[in-house]
């Protein structure tokens, strides 16, 4: 590796396009977004404006964001994320393990059949959730076959939990799959020659193991779960809003956007905070990575 | 002991385990039911679409008949392309830039590239919108002629796609022999011949992985787009958004279905040029 010194023309014309780009159209906008959190609508002649904003007024919004109305909208997108994310984890764990102990000729299929999904727009994969759940949906179909329901099963927290276990699977069997699969195989078979049961091993020796995995997974679920706009949107309509719905709200039909600027950076600040949550796991688990 | 063990029901053997196979089944059948009955259903004559009663294209006669639809597609199409092709081009050179160089912060640099990537979507989407209307760019495209009405949603999808360019195109990168470079350039090449005989060739994978995966992303964005398009622009996810709203209807599955073909070709050509080269074919 060169030191940037030797060649300093060609380090800059790298690095000057991507980092402009990065700058005055990722960076100065949240710059602006920030202002836009501390402002309020402008006063004129005693009327509130629409388009007019008086900035850097106060944490007045922040303040607002920690209502019990709103805070209870961010405690449930929390927990709605994080029992999707727990959801996840269980499903997709057998699946990554399953796939690593499959034969050669089956891995890249499988894993293929498991990534699929991920590449279909998530508009459409939800909306093909909608045709399986409504009213007149292939579930009530199927359950009115045997004379049951029919059952209101859109428009709810189930909806939308589901909706995101159903969307995000992908992300958790990946690095699950990536960590079982550096596993060392014979920990597994000395564990069980030691006289460990199956379900003893994989509680002491292979879950152990693999949380380096398991932390990433649930980190690269709950993220893109607790700032989720469309699932919630289109599965959970107005009975089961997200924080992602509040902030929509405020910049779309409320057009309060100092507000929705706020509320925005909470969800940020939340996000981070669980990156952080992932690099503390990281380095204490850091030990066991082999 | 050892005799009565069949095939594949060693300890270790967990792929042959029936409980495995059933529940790889069940969670299969999960993810693919609804979108085979989406699929299914784009060629069923019912209108309403719960019952099958026939086979038909009029649905994607219809789909193709809808000038807004069809509007939508060519917009999205269009965006795609323009912010790929910018994305790919910003992508392999921070790319090449990290890959070739030491500086000083250059974690926090790598971190910095990485925010469009783990920030949520609907942050970066009103933080853009925002930006477009402070400094009047969205009241100037606007007023645009088509395509330049789409430069909004192209910049604020080169923002979010480019940094996915840089990291495929740095870990195909990873892998090149610097020998090659040296050998190049001792044998009387320029920096400039080296860069466009030498690695642009080796990069080659990267690039077309990276910038298939930038075409499907920026094609497969709601969230971004939908913050970012003025009151005129649609794009296809914006569209079928607002059908959808409104309730399911075989038109959106024909339209949906031709989407889904696009970017399933797209991404198992994608895997295909980024899987590892098997011997033989160099």
């Amino acid at each position: 590796m060169d030191n940037w010194k030797d060649n300093k023309s060609v380090f800059w014309t790298l690095a000057g396009p991507g980092t402009f780009w990065m700058l005055v159209f990722f960076i100065l906008p949240l710059g602006f977004l920030f202002v836009m959190s501390f402002s309020d609508k402008a006063v004129i002649n005693g009327e509130i404006s629409i388009t007019e904003y008086d900035y850097l007024t106060g944490i007045s919004n922040y303040v607002r964001s920690v209502d019990p109305l709103y805070l209870t909208i961010i405690w449930k997108s929390i927990w709605v994320s994080a029992l999707a994310t727990i959801l996840c984890l269980v499903t997709a764990y057998p699946i990554a393990f399953g796939i690593c102990f499959a034969s050669e000729r089956w891995k890249p299929l499988l894993l293929l059949l498991v990534v699929l999904p991920f590449w279909i727009n998530l508009l459409i994969r939800t909306y093909a959730l909608i045709a399986v759940f409504r009213s007149q949906g292939y579930v009530n179909l199927a359950l009115g076959a045997v004379g049951l329901g029919p059952y209101d099963m859109l428009y709810n927290n189930f909806a939308v939990i589901f909706g995101l276990v159903y969307v995000y699977m992908p992300f958790m069997v990946l690095p699950l799959y990536a960590t079982i699969e550096r596993l060392d195989k014979s920990f597994l078979e000395a564990s069980l020659d030691l006289g460990a049961s199956q379900f003893t091993t994989f509680l002491k020796v292979t879950v152990p193991l693999t949380m380096p995995g398991i932390i990433t997974g649930v980190i690269l679920v709950f993220i893109p779960c607790l700032g989720s706009f469309l699932t919630p949107d289109l599965l959970g309509g107005a009975n089961a809003v997200m924080i992602g719905n509040v902030i929509e709200r405020q910049f779309k039909a409320a057009n309060d956007w100092p507000f929705g600027a706020a509320l925005s950076f909470m969800l940020m600040y939340a996000t981070f905070a669980a990156l952080m949550l992932r690099a503390f796991f990281a380095k204490r688990s850091a030990g066991v990575d082999v | 002991m050892a005799d009565q063990m069949k095939p594949g029901s060693g300890p270790l053997d967990y792929g042959n385990r029936l409980w495995l196979k059933i529940l790889f089944g069940v969670i299969f059948f999960m993810l693919y039911v609804p979108i085979i009955t989406l699929v299914a259903f784009s060629f069923n004559t019912d209108r309403r679409g719960i019952v099958w009663r026939g086979f038909t294209f009029d649905n994607y006669v219809k789909a193709w008949n809808n000038s807004a639809l069809i509007e939508a597609m060519v917009n999205s199409l269009m965006i795609a392309l323009i912010a790929t092709i910018i994305a790919t081009v910003l992508g392999a050179m921070v790319a090449l830039m990290l890959w070739r160089f030491r500086f000083p912060f250059k974690g926090a640099y790598e971190a910095f590239m990485g925010l469009p990537i783990v920030i949520p979507e609907i942050c970066m989407g009103v933080a853009l919108l925002l930006f477009f209307n402070e400094t009047g760019m969205m009241a100037a495209v606007v007023a645009m002629p088509w395509p330049l009405n789409l430069s909004n949603i192209i910049i604020a999808h080169v923002a979010f796609c480019f940094p996915f360019v840089a990291i495929v195109v740095r870990s195909r990168l990873v892998g090149f022999n610097r020998q090659l470079e040296e050998a190049s350039k001792d044998l009387g090449a320029s920096e400039w011949q080296t860069f466009w005989k030498v690695i642009v060739p080796f990069m080659m994978p990267g690039l077309v992985a990276g910038a298939l995966l930038a075409f499907t992303l920026s094609l497969d964005d709601f969230v971004i787009t939908f913050f970012t398009s003025g009151p005129e622009t649609v794009t296809f996810p914006v569209k079928v958004y607002s059908l959808v709203r409104r309730g399911v209807s075989p038109e959106i599955n024909a339209a949906s279905t031709v989407l889904i073909v696009i970017t399933v070709v797209a991404t198992v050509l994608a895997m295909k040029l980024q899987a590892p080269q098997k011997s033989g074919k160099g």
